[in-house]
C-alpha cells in the first residue's frame, strides 16, 4: 500500500477515536407545547438527554402511548460497542503497521460492515419501541399507529415532529469510512516489483 | 410672597381649589397627546413577544407584589408576600404558614407600600426586590430567581412601618422607621402624654445576605411621623434621608394639629457613624420581642425563629450619626438624584419643591451651622443646606425620580399631574395630567445612579370614570409616560392589583437569566420527600396520619387510602415529581378547610385535613397539568374513631401495601 493510503488510515483511526466522547446520533422532538424542543444523544455507550432532564420528560410522555421506558441500562449494545470501536482501531493501527493491500481492503470491509450492522440494530430499537407497545394499559390507542423514530430524516409522530441526524461522532465515524476507502482506492493495483 | 403667607392661603380649602384650577389649566394645556396610533405602536407587545421590563408595583392592603411587563402593562404574577394566597398555598400549607409568624401571633395580611430592588454600587442588580409590611412592621425579601418570598423580618419599637425598605447602594442595609410614634419599648401610658413618653425609631437591617437579615441597630428618634427614605451616593454617601412630620408631635387630629409647623425635618443618618458607634459598643442591648422568618432553600419550609434583644442607640450615645435638616410643610419623598449632590423634598402642602444639597449639609455640619437641638439631634440652618427651591411647580408635590439625564421628575396629588423639572436650575420644563392624583411615580432605575429612563409610571389614587364601573370599589390604576422627549407623552393606562404605592421596574435582560424553572427532585431535602412512588406510604403515629405522596402526569401515587378515622389530622405531603418547566400540579380534598395546595415540580407541599364524618372524600389534581388531567384524582376512606379498618395505601411497594399502625 502506498504511503499516502497510510496516513489515511491513521486519520480514520484518529476520527475513530473521536466516537468515545461526541454524541453519533441525535434525535429532536418538537411539539407545540415544546416549543424550546426536547431530545436525546445516542453516544457509543449511552443515550442522553439534550437537556439534563429530556430522557425523564421523553419517557414521561411515552407511556401515554404505552412504550417501555428507554433504558440506556437495559440496552445491551451500549456495554459491548465501546469494545468493538476499540477493535477497529487496534485493527487500524495494525493495517497501517503491515502495510500490505489486502488487510487494507478488508479493513475497510469490515468498517462498512459494522457501521451497517450498527445502524441497522439502531433501527431495530426505534422500531422495538415504537411498535412493541403495551396496548392494554396505553393511555393514548390509536388503530395502527406506531412510534418509531426516523433513522435519517423527519416523521410526524402524534403532535410530535421527531427529527433524526447523525450526530458530530456519526458524521466522525462516517468519514473515517470515506477516508479508509480512499486509502483502498489509492492502493488499488499491485506495486511495481522493486 | 414669602413661604409663610403662601402656607397660610393653603389652609382654605377655597383657596386650594382655585390654586388647583389654575395649575391644572396651565398642565392640561402643555401637556400634548401623541396620536393614538403612535401610543398604540409603543406599548404593543406583539404576541410571543416579551416586554421589555419587568415592573414590580407594591400590592398595597392587598398585602401583595404585583409583576407586570412594561411598556404593555400586562400583569404576569402576583407574589404573595404578607397576605395569605389561596390560589397557590402561601400562608395556608404547612410549609408557608410560619411566613406569616409574628410576635402577635399569625398575621395573614398587611398593608405593603414600597420596594427596594437590591442594588450593586448604586445600580440594580436584579438578584432582590426587598417590599415592607406597614401595619405588623416587617420587611420581606422576595428572590428573583424564583419569584418567591423567602424571608421576613419583624421590626420591633415599630408602628406603622413606612419609610421602608429602602436600600443603601451595595445593599449593605434596607431600613425601617415608624410611621405613628409609640411609646419605647411599648406600655401602658395615657395617650395625651405623647411629648413624654412616645419615640420614634430608625433601624438599619443588614441584607447583603440571604437568610441572614438582621437589624444592625436601631436609633431612638423624637416622637415624629417618620415617612420615606433614600441612600445617599457620590458626595452623600454613606447617608440615609428620611424624611419626618408632626414635629408638632399631635396625637389627635393630625390633619391639622400636625400641618401647623412651616417647617418639620429630614432625618440625615450617617449609617457609616451609626455603625461604627454600634461596633464600640455604644448603645443598648434593649429586650425585645420579633420574628425572623426564613424559607429554606432546599427543603422548602420556612422557620419562625423567636428574637429577644435588638440594639438601640441614642443621638447622646453617638453624636455625629444624626442631623435634622428643616424642611416645608410635611415633607412625604426624600429622593437623592442620580449623582448625589441633591436631596429633593416633596413637602405635602409645600408651595414649593426644596432642594438640599449634600456637600452645603457636609459644610454646614463642618462649620456646625446649626440652629438648636432636637432631643440631641443638631438641627441644621434651613440657609445653610438648601440648594433651592423649584418655584410654583404644582400643588401637594410628593415624590420624585430622575431620567439620569438632568431632569427631575415630582409627582403632584392635588394638582393631579406630574411635573418635569431640571435639577440644576430649577425650572419646571413641562407638566402633564394625571387621572387623578398621583401618588408615587416611578421612573425605571430611576433612584438608581444610571436611571434606565424611556419611561414615567404614575400610580393613580383615584381612577372614577377611566374604566368600565364595577360597582362602588372600583379598580386601581397606574399611568405610563414616555420620557424620550423633550415632553412627556401619555401612552397607556392599565389596572393594577390592591393599591401601589410605590414601584420599581428593572431591564428584564437582568431578571431573565437568574431564573430558576423547577427545582432537582435530587436536592429536595424536605422531611417528608418522596422522591419516586416507590418511597410513597402512609403512616400513623398517635391521631395524626402521614400520608407520603406523588403527583405526576396523570395520577397520584397512592391514590386509594383507607383506614383514616374521624378525629385524625391527616399530613397529605404530596412531591411533584416532575422535572420539566411548567408542569405544577394542584391538589384539594373535599371538606378540607384550608386552601388547595400548588406544588412545583420536584417540590413537597403538605395539605392539613382533619376530617369529620365517616365517608369517602375524593382528592383531585386542581391545576390542568396533561390531556389526563381529569382522571387524575383518587379516594380516601375515613371510618368513624375507633375503626378497626387498617391503615392502608395502594402504593408501589406492593399491591395494597399495609401501613405501620
Amino acid at each position: 500500500m502506498t504511503a499516502r493510503s497510510r496516513w489515511l488510515v491513521l486519520a480514520a483511526v484518529a476520527l475513530l477515536a473521536t466516537g468515545y466522547f461526541l454524541p453519533l446520533w441525535r434525535v429532536d422532538l418538537i411539539a407545540p407545547q415544546y416549543p424550546e424542543g426536547l431530545g436525546m444523544l445516542i453516544r457509543i455507550d449511552g443515550v442522553d438527554g439534550l437537556k439534563p432532564n429530556d430522557l425523564q420528560s421523553i419517557n414521561g410522555l411515552n407511556h401515554y402511548i404505552g412504550m417501555k421506558t428507554i433504558e440506556p441500562e437495559s440496552i445491551p449494545e451500549l456495554r459491548f460497542m465501546p469494545w468493538i470501536l476499540a477493535g477497529l482501531i487496534v485493527a487500524g493501527l495494525a493495517v497501517a503497521a503491515l502495510r500490505r493491500r489486502v488487510p487494507l481492503f478488508l479493513y475497510g470491509a469490515l468498517l462498512i460492515g459494522v457501521m451497517g450492522v450498527g445502524l441497522w440494530d439502531y433501527w431495530r430499537w426505534g422500531y422495538d419501541y415504537g411498535h412493541d407497545l403495551d396496548h392494554e394499559h396505553a393511555i393514548i390507542k390509536i388503530p395502527g399507529m406506531s412510534y418509531s423514530p426516523p433513522v435519517i430524516g423527519r416523521k410526524k409522530l402524534l403532535n410530535f415532529t421527531a427529527t433524526s441526524w447523525p450526530a458530530a461522532g456519526g458524521v466522525a465515524l462516517a468519514l473515517a469510512g470515506g477516508l479508509v476507502l480512499w486509502a483502498s482506492w489509492t492502493s488499488r493495483r499491485r506495486p511495481e516489483a522493486a | 410672597m414669602s413661604l409663610l403667607s403662601r402656607s397660610r392661603i393653603l389652609f382654605g380649602a377655597g383657596a386650594l381649589t382655585v390654586l388647583g384650577l389654575g395649575y391644572a389649566c396651565a398642565g392640561r394645556g402643555s401637556g400634548s397627546l401623541a396620536g393614538t396610533a403612535e401610543m398604540a405602536q409603543r406599548v404593543y407587545v406583539a404576541p410571543g413577544e416579551k416586554d421589555e421590563l419587568y415592573a414590580f408595583l407594591s400590592g398595597g392592603f392587598g398585602g401583595q407584589l404585583g409583576v407586570y411587563g412594561l411598556p404593555s402593562g400586562r400583569l404576569l404574577r402576583t407574589i404573595p408576600v404578607f397576605s395569605q394566597h389561596a390560589e397557590n398555598g402561601y400562608g395556608y400549607n404547612e410549609e408557608t404558614k410560619a411566613m406569616l409568624e409574628t410576635s402577635y401571633g399569625f398575621v395573614p395580611w398587611d398593608d405593603l407600600h414600597h420596594t427596594a430592588l437590591s442594588q450593586t454600587e448604586g445600580d440594580d442588580d436584579g438578584r432582590w426586590i426587598f417590599v415592607n409590611g406597614n401595619n405588623t412592621p416587617r420587611v420581606a425579601r422576595i428572590d428573583l430567581a424564583t419569584f418567591e418570598t423567602t424571608e421576613i423580618l419583624e421590626i420591633p419599637n415599630a408602628s406603622g412601618n413606612h419609610a421602608s425598605p429602602f436600600v443603601t447602594g451595595n445593599t449593605e442595609y434596607i431600613v425601617s422607621s415608624t410611621r405613628f410614634s409609640i411609646p419605647v419599648p411599648n406600655r401602658d401610658v395615657p395617650i395625651d402624654e405623647y411629648k413624654k413618653f412616645f419615640k420614634g425609631q430608625i433601624s438599619f437591617i443588614t441584607a447583603n445576605q440571604p437568610g441572614k437579615m438582621d437589624i444592625a441597630f436601631q436609633l431612638i428618634v423624637p416622637g415624629f411621623n417618620y415617612d420615606l427614605a433614600r441612600a445617599g451616593k457620590g458626595p452623600s454617601d454613606g447617608w440615609m434621608f428620611f424624611t419626618s412630620y408632626n414635629s408638632e408631635q399631635a396625637s389627635t387630629l393630625l390633619e391639622v394639629n400636625a400641618s401647623q409647623n412651616d417647617k418639620d425635618y429630614i432625618a440625615a443618618v450617617n449609617y457609616r457613624a451609626a455603625e461604627a458607634c454600634a461596633k464600640a459598643g455604644k448603645g443598648v442591648r434593649a429586650p425585645a420581642e420579633y420574628r425572623h422568618n426564613v424559607f429554606d432553600e432546599f427543603s422548602r419550609v420556612a422557620r419562625s425563629e423567636r428574637m429577644t434583644s435588638v440594639l438601640q442607640i441614642t443621638a447622646a450615645q453617638c453624636p455625629g450619626a444624626i442631623y435634622f435638616l428643616p424642611t416645608p410643610k410635611s415633607p412625604h419623598g426624600a429622593d437623592v438624584d442620580p449623582t448625589g449632590e441633591y436631596i429633593v423634598a416633596g413637602g405635602k402642602l409645600a408651595t414649593v419643591i426644596p432642594v438640599h444639597s449634600a456637600t452645603k449639609m457636609l459644610k454646614a455640619i463642618a462649620d456646625r451651622q446649626f440652629e438648636g437641638e432636637l432631643e440631641g439631634i443638631p438641627v441644621l440652618k434651613y440657609e445653610s443646606t438648601i440648594a433651592g427651591e423649584v418655584k410654583e411647580p404644582g400643588l401637594g408635590p410628593l415624590h420624585t425620580e430622575f431620567d439620569g439625564k438632568g431632569f427631575a421628575y415630582t409627582s403632584m396629588f392635588i394638582s393631579s399631574e406630574v411635573v418635569k423639572w431640571n435639577v440644576e436650575t430649577r425650572e419646571v420644563v413641562d407638566r402633564a395630567p394625571t387621572f387623578y392624583s398621583v401618588g408615587h411615580l416611578m421612573i425605571p432605575g430611576g433612584a438608581t445612579r444610571h436611571p434606565y429612563g424611556r419611561y414615567v409610571l404614575a400610580m393613580n389614587k383615584i381612577t372614577k370614570d377611566r374604566y368600565l364601573p364595577t360597582g362602588p370599589e372600583l379598580t386601581q390604576s397606574a399611568q405610563l409616560y414616555d420620557i424620550t422627549g423633550d415632553k412627556m407623552k401619555l401612552l397607556l393606562d392599565f389596572p393594577t392589583q390592591g393599591e401601589p404605592h410605590y414601584a420599581n421596574a428593572i431591564d428584564a435582560k437582568k431578571v431573565v437569566d437568574r431564573q430558576v424553572k423547577f427545582y432537582k427532585i435530587a436536592e429536595n431535602r424536605h422531611p417528608m420527600v418522596s422522591r419516586s412512588e416507590r418511597e410513597t406510604g402512609v403512616n400513623r403515629e398517635g391521631r395524626t396520619v402521614h400520608v407520603r405522596m406523588t403527583a405526576i402526569r396523570s395520577h397520584f401515587a397512592p391514590d386509594n387510602i383507607e383506614g383514616v378515622q374521624v378525629g385524625d389530622t391527616v399530613l397529605v405531603h404530596v412531591t411533584n415529581l416532575e422535572q420539566d418547566w411548567d408542569v405544577p400540579h394542584g391538589f384539594a380534598i373535599l371538606g378540607a378547610n384550608t386552601s388547595e395546595l400548588l406544588i412545583m415540580p420536584g417540590e413537597t407541599r403538605t395539605l392539613r385535613w382533619l376530617p369529620k364524618k365517616p365517608g369517602v372524600y375524593p382528592m383531585y389534581c386542581t391545576d390542568f397539568c396533561s390531556a389526563l388531567h381529569q382522571e387524575m384524582q383518587g379516594y380516601i376512606r375515613v371510618s368513624p374513631a375507633g375503626s378497626t379498618v387498617a391503615l392502608t395505601a395502594n402504593t408501589r411497594r406492593g399491591a395494597q401495601a399495609r401501613g405501620s399502625n
